[in-house]
């Protein structure tokens, strides 16, 4: 049987990634409906009115399924990890327990209101809820992206005890907040998500268009995701920039692991596609010369520190894992503005909708933003080992230690397995919810009353 | 050490989370009480009711566990590993359960099909029944008392969990949350499916009353550790008395049907029950049955004295944030529940 250390590895790793396919979504999702209600409220055209409660059905499952695989992962901390749990409590425990009280809080509760609430509260008051529904899935990014820069690039701490009593106490609050990599990574996690809520709504509006469904409504919800999409992609050019500035500072290893760079005096190339040989230390590929020392210091001739700086037991084994991820990461990035731009442009020229092949794109293009986000934060975890806490605590001393192999196992198997139901029926009921299309209403211009009636008939697939 | 009002920061930060997961016993106790009432409830009508009664805030009352979750990761980081990773099956288990209870209550109306719904009835109910029966196993345990050596390394194995006291805290916590979900429910409806649930109120609390003397009797025999904190400050002993006091003043509202004021008081039993807990257990948090001076005290686990004074900070500053959206939730959903296109 593998080790309690592969296998709380793989099952971290595991339901992180699952649980990494909806957050993202819900918080491109959120600011989506931000606009289109308010562009309800502002308009009173009932196509924006029926569109916000289409996406607001969706929304429920996303985030439903969102909730239930994010509070296995805050527990999973203490199950697999408790002496990073002991290690890291004073730090990211707080952050954790700020992201509950702050973001979670009321996330969840004008949730009820924006689920249920329509009809049944002032407009007003609904808009308020949603707009503080998409806020809150912000904020709980916010506390989740410091608490994991934290692991990357710890600030504002001391170490306290020795060997397993050793752990890291808080000496400055506010830097271990804003220590040097939780504004640029926040910023690039949190328009990753844009991309992803909005290449969403983009991809469904795309899909009718093509079926010749709901034909307004369609055009009305790619016009929203795509001005979000358009902005999302330009902007993750900046803040990838700004990622890729603070790794070259603060985590060199991981830089040199994405470029497959290994000899520090070397000038170091920009691989656009390339193979990493980890065994005899080699890169080869398509390259820009220089590239990557033009990033790291402004100069095409200034050597980068490359792996071998760093002793082999404290740098990333899977280089070439690293190196893919990230250059996958990377692709998408720039065909998302290439597709957006084009859009764009497309649609100033007033032919957007009659593109069948660039639907067909959209329909599909929903799965690049989900990749990238994924792959990215494949490379920086990945990138950042052997260390889960960077150049602190190493992963293989951060586990439980009376949990066996055994229970892992266990847990493990029971995880895939409720997973697996649970993809399935989020596919299913996505489509099926696609499929229904929104319920268009028959005035074009529609009052939203602002009073709950219970005469309301009951839609004809509840019984 | 450092006080605020008489009291240290470790004891603040015990009250802390104490607080929360009252909050949470109190709140998500009415949603798996309900959830474990479902399958009494025969009709299509029925079910939709009883699950939209819970449909808007079930969610804003889960948060709690989060929060509670949070606290104790920050608050006593040793504790928060030391309890999880030993009761690591239990807890996976519990963490399937609230992802099963989650996805019930989300995907039964989306399809018409009889057996769809059955399905996820089932499911709603195993799920709801399963958490507050593992919540109850591990709360039990807590207070037994668990063999640990002075490593804080639990020698047992998951057997040991499975005594007969934890076994009989684990159906005294069901049988409080089904009171308080039957009561928290024939709030919500009227007619026909309130007068079902007012017999299902009365046998309710009376499996609790059962329930809470068993437990009473067994805790005064068995643990006895839990009494020794009454022994040496003879005032408290107003609490086990206060919640006798309850109990019976609930069933003598739920017999009048006076139910929002039976809820108010099981409300406050749920609280109460906790608060004996942990004045039983302080300041220890776990207890260890094969030396007592292997236990883990609060100022042991504790988190440095900065942590706990910004998280305190925090806490007073979200706390009543918290309050005033479950507030808003609770009140613009007040009153009986009706169906409508976007119910559950």
């Amino acid at each position: 049987m593998p080790s309690v250390e592969i296998l709380s590895r793989i099952q971290f790793a595991f339901t992180i990634a699952f649980h990494y396919i909806y957050p993202p979504l819900s918080i491109g999702l959120g600011l989506c409906l931000v606009i289109m209600e308010g562009l309800y409220l502002k308009t009173g055209l009932a196509v924006y009115k029926d569109i916000t409660r289409f996406w607001i059905k969706i929304f429920a499952l996303i985030f439903g399924i969102g909730v239930a695989t994010g509070i296995v992962m805050e527990f999973e901390f203490g199950t697999n990890w408790a002496t990073y749990s002991h290690y890291v409590g004073d730090i990211f425990g707080s952050a954790l327990a700020a992201e509950g009280i702050f973001a979670f809080a009321m996330e969840s509760a004008f949730l009820g209101v924006l689920l249920f609430g329509w009809n049944r509260v002032h407009k007003g008051v609904h808009y308020f809820s949603t707009c503080m529904v998409a806020l809150g899935s912000i904020f709980s990014a916010l506390w989740i992206v410091i608490a994991n820069s934290w692991q990357q690039t710890p600030a504002g701490f001391r170490i306290e005890g020795h060997d397993l009593g050793a752990r890291a106490v808080v000496t400055d609050f506010w830097a271990m907040v804003l220590n040097p990599s939780s504004v640029d990574r926040f910023s690039h996690v949190i328009i990753g998500a844009f991309l992803a809520g909005s290449f969403l709504v983009m991809s469904v509006g795309a899909w009718y268009i093509l079926k010749q469904r709901a034909v307004t409504h369609a055009q009305a919800m790619f016009k929203v995701g795509l001005s979000v999409a358009v902005i999302a992609a330009l902007l993750q050019l900046f803040t990838g920039h700004r990622s890729a500035h603070y790794v070259s500072k603060y985590q060199p290893a991981k830089l040199a692991a994405m470029e497959g760079h290994y000899d520090s005096s070397a000038v170091a190339p920009m691989y656009i596609v390339g193979w990493v040989d980890n065994k005899n230390e080699h890169t080869t590929g398509i390259k820009i010369p220089g590239g990557l020392s033009f990033l790291t210091h402004g100069s095409f001739s200034a050597p980068v520190e490359g792996l071998r700086a760093t002793p082999k037991e404290d740098r990333p084994g899977a280089v070439n894992f690293v190196f893919q991820m990230y250059h996958m990461m990377i692709t998408i990035g720039i065909t998302l503005i290439g597709l957006t731009l084009l859009a764009v442009f497309l649609l100033w020229k007033k032919k957007l909708f009659q593109q069948r092949w660039l639907m067909v794109i959209f329909a599909w293009a929903v799965l690049l933003p989900q990749i990238a986000n994924q792959v990215g934060w494949y490379a920086a975890e990945v990138g950042r080992q052997p260390w889960v806490v960077y150049k602190l605590l190493r992963t293989s001393d951060a586990l439980s230690r009376k949990v066996t192999a055994d229970q892992v196992m266990f847990s493990l198997i029971l995880f895939t397995l409720v997973y697996v139901l649970l993809f399935t029926l989020f596919i299913y009921l996505l489509t099926r919810k696609i499929q229904h299309g929104p319920d268009i209403s028959e005035n074009a211009e529609i009052e939203y009353d602002g009073y709950y009636h219970d005469n309301i008939t009951y839609h004809p697939t509840k019984l | 050490m450092e006080t605020i009002l008489g009291l240290d920061l470790p004891t603040w930060w015990f009250l802390v989370i104490g607080g929360l997961i009252t909050g949470y016993g109190v709140l998500d106790g009415f949603d798996l009480g309900a959830g474990a009432l479902h399958l009494f409830f025969k009709k299509e009508e029925s079910r939709r009711l009883v699950l939209n009664a819970i449909g808007p805030v079930w969610d804003g009352n889960e948060v709690w566990l989060v929060i509670a979750g949070g606290a104790l990761f920050a608050g006593f980081p040793l504790v928060y590993g030391v309890l999880l990773s030993t009761f690591y099956i239990p807890f996976m288990l519990f963490l399937v359960a609230l992802i099963f209870r989650a996805i019930s209550i989300e995907f039964r109306s989306k399809e018409p099909w009889l057996w769809w719904r059955k399905m996820w009835d089932i499911s709603y109910m195993v799920s709801s029944t399963g958490i507050t029966l593992l919540l109850g196993l591990v709360l039990g345990n807590l207070i037994h008392g668990l063999p640990m050596n002075k490593d804080h390394e639990f020698t047992g194995n998951v057997l040991t969990f499975f005594n007969p006291y934890a076994i009989l805290i684990a159906f005294t916590t069901l049988s409080l949350f089904m009171l308080h979900g039957s009561i928290y429910l024939v709030m919500k409806t009227e007619n026909r499916l309130y007068t079902r649930l007012t017999i299902i109120v009365n046998n309710c609390s009376k499996f609790f009353i059962l329930c809470f003397i068993l437990t009473s009797m067994a805790t005064l025999i068995y643990v006895p550790h839990m009494t020794h904190q009454f022994k040496s400050h003879p005032s408290l002993f107003l609490l086990p008395m206060l919640a006798v006091l309850i109990v019976l003043n609930i069933k003598r509202n739920v017999d009048a049907r006076k139910y929002y004021t039976a809820f108010a008081y099981s409300c406050i039993i749920t609280a109460c029950l906790l608060i004996l807990f942990a004045v039983g257990l302080y300041p220890n948090i776990v207890i260890s049955t094969t030396d007592p001076a292997y236990s883990i005290s609060i100022y042991a686990a504790a988190s440095s004295v900065k942590s706990l004074k910004i998280m305190l900070l925090i806490a007073a500053i979200g706390t009543p944030m918290v309050v005033g959206y479950t507030t808003f939730l609770f009140w613009t959903f007040r009153g009986k529940v009706k169906l409508n296109e976007m119910s559950y």
